[in-house]
């Protein structure tokens, strides 16, 4: 395997593995229940019965940040895998029809002119809280940029021999979208649903910390981080752990993104 | 260069139509009754009737998008109940610190990026380029909002170096507003400067592989002069591209970051907004950056174009 002799690949995957299999394991791997309160509790720093310590209710953050991996990844994964779809779509369709080309490449140039966070903040203000939005805000955000790349990889394939092969033999335009030009996509969605799914997770983060995300009773990075800011002169813990979990989430995606880059679709490779 | 301004500007049209038309949806998002929504439970109907005439919710939805495109084309965006007052007075209050701060972290991005991308090319793989480059790579990943806080931790409760949180204007006291705006500043520009380090390296190792570069060190001149003087200049052209990118990730980024200083913008009037339920200046905030972001990447390109006349014929 080629992509296992890329250290960006090995590192970004193993790390990101890890994570995963934390938040997968949480419930057996958290020391306490991320959402019971313990104010008797409240903020001790990292000890070996709470070790990171606990936030200004006493919950435990080091089962806080387990069980945040969950949501964080989840909401991550979800909006990595509607934004695909729905940039898949769009861009084979934009490429592909040259009348509705330009409709969709002005809508998605419109839609591109908003700050990306300010747009999900906009979003989540109309939707209120709650996971699902937050999914369909960052999915509405994303979908363009995706969109986008698709449909200039399917200009630069159209045109080859073989899909006119295909159309010669008299497959139709669906058929011909799906199944030969589609595969040959495929390096470049990998690549962006990698970096899609950073994006997503840190986006997350600060719309639960604008507290415009996930509700507050659940546990999430960008809550805990939040809940951190109020109380950042007591208790530098409460934000810093999450905060490097958070980090590392955003190093091993950008990791992996780079490195699948580099070794599967070599024209797009940064020199040097 | 002025077919190339005309072009560019008539592209704007369906552009600001698409801006438009969002921001005039997001009311529609509201799920089950805006009125009520934007009214809370304790309205009675006549109040909720009423609101809906006022803001014209009670006409079909085609003639309220034609009838929203004629208030912004007048430049009404309409009232904030909550602030009692016209919304486009409401941002123009909060828009000097969120401009401010754009501004310094635009200058914070590029005075750390550009040279560290410079120095990482000028040196490829070298223990400089390894090092820069790894930083650029954590400038990426640290969320900035958590940076901010560490910030403030370190330097603000740990040292006392500089303020907690607040703003004051540089038109009145420009010492005070530089302590409060070093730390948010630094912050969200530290982000930028990650990608403007990569693009800038890249950039440069490009232009050092061309012929006339070739031809500079074959006449005898010295290594830095031709990475200084000569390959330089030609690998800021794509770099400026970058730094309208930048400034739109920017003004994002200000709204997060004008949370945890507390400082008095646009962002946190939109936080605000949402949590009073204040629709009108949530659309306003929204629309306003949008559109600022569309007139910067317009400037972008016509400066791309004074630069680089190539573009004027493409």
């Amino acid at each position: 395997m080629r992509l296992l002799r890329n250290r960006n690949v090995v590192i970004g995957a193993s790390l990101f593995l890890i994570l995963l299999l934390a938040a997968v394991f949480a419930d057996g791997l958290a020391t306490y229940a991320p959402t019971r309160l313990y104010p008797a509790n409240r903020l001790q720093p990292p000890s070996a019965q709470h070790y990171l310590g606990t936030d200004e209710f006493g919950r435990d953050i080091y089962s806080l940040v387990l069980h945040g991996a969950r949501t964080s990844l989840r909401i991550g994964g979800l909006t990595m895998l509607f934004t695909s779809m729905g940039g898949i779509v769009i861009g084979l369709v934009a490429g592909y029809y040259r009348r509705l080309d330009a409709v969709i490449m002005r809508v998605m140039d419109g839609l591109m002119a908003f700050p990306a966070i300010l747009l999900a903040i906009a979003l989540m203000a109309a939707r209120g809280p709650g996971e699902g939005n937050v999914i369909f805000a960052l999915s509405v955000v994303y979908i363009p940029r995706t969109a986008i790349l698709i449909r200039s990889t399917v200009l630069s394939i159209r045109e080859l021999d073989y899909i006119q092969a295909a159309h010669a033999i008299g497959q139709r335009d669906l058929a011909v979208a799906f199944r030969h030009i589609l595969p040959n996509c495929a390096a470049p969605i990998l690549v962006q649903a990698t970096f899609i799914f950073a994006y997503a997770v840190l986006a997350e983060a600060i719309l639960g910390f604008l507290g415009v995300g996930v509700p507050p009773y659940v546990p999430s990075w960008g809550n805990v981080i939040a809940s951190g800011k109020n109380v950042i002169r007591e208790a530098f813990w409460v934000s810093l752990f999450p905060g490097i979990i958070l980090t590392l989430a955003g190093l091993s995606l950008n990791l992996l993104g780079d490195g699948l880059r580099d070794t599967l679709d070599p024209r797009l490779r940064v020199q040097g | 260069m002025t077919a190339y301004l005309v072009a560019r500007l008539l592209a704007l049209i369906p552009v600001m139509a698409v801006v438009v038309t969002v921001v005039f949806f997001i009311v529609h998002l509201i799920p089950g009754d805006p009125v009520s929504v934007m009214l809370g439970p304790d309205a009675t109907t006549t109040q909720v009737e009423d609101t809906r005439k006022a803001l014209g919710l009670d006409r079909p939805i085609h003639e309220q998008l034609l009838k929203f495109y004629g208030r912004i084309l007048r430049g009404d965006l309409g009232r904030s109940y909550f602030l009692d007052r016209p919304v486009t007075t409401a941002l123009w209050e909060r828009a000097e610190p969120t401009i401010v701060l754009t501004l310094l972290s635009l200058f914070v991005a590029v005075a750390i990026g550009v040279p560290s991308g410079i120095i990482a090319a000028a040196y490829p793989r070298s223990v400089w380029d390894r090092v820069l480059m790894l930083g650029a790579l954590l400038g990426v990943c640290i969320p900035g909002f958590w940076l901010s806080l560490n910030f403030i931790y370190l330097f603000s409760v740990r040292l006392g170096w500089l303020p907690v949180a607040g703003y004051a204007s540089f038109f009145v006291d420009p010492v005070a507003a530089l302590r409060y705006m070093v730390l948010p500043a630094t912050s969200l520009g530290f982000n930028q400067s990650a990608l403007i380090a990569r693009i800038s390296r890249s950039c440069m190792l490009d232009v050092l592989q061309q012929d006339y570069v070739r031809t500079a060190r074959a006449k005898g001149l010295s290594e830095r002069i031709v990475v200084y003087v000569h390959a330089f200049r030609n690998a800021l052209v794509p770099v400026v591209a970058v730094i309208g990118i930048t400034m739109t990730i920017l003004i994002g980024g200000a709204v997060v970051t004008e949370i945890v200083f507390n400082i008095p913008g646009l962002g946190r009037l939109i936080i605000s907004a949402i949590l009073r339920r204040d629709y009108p200046v949530v659309q306003g905030v929204v629309l306003v950056t949008a559109t600022s972001y569309v007139l910067i990447n317009l400037t972008i390109d016509m400066l791309y174009a004074l630069i680089d006349p190539r573009i004027r014929y493409h």
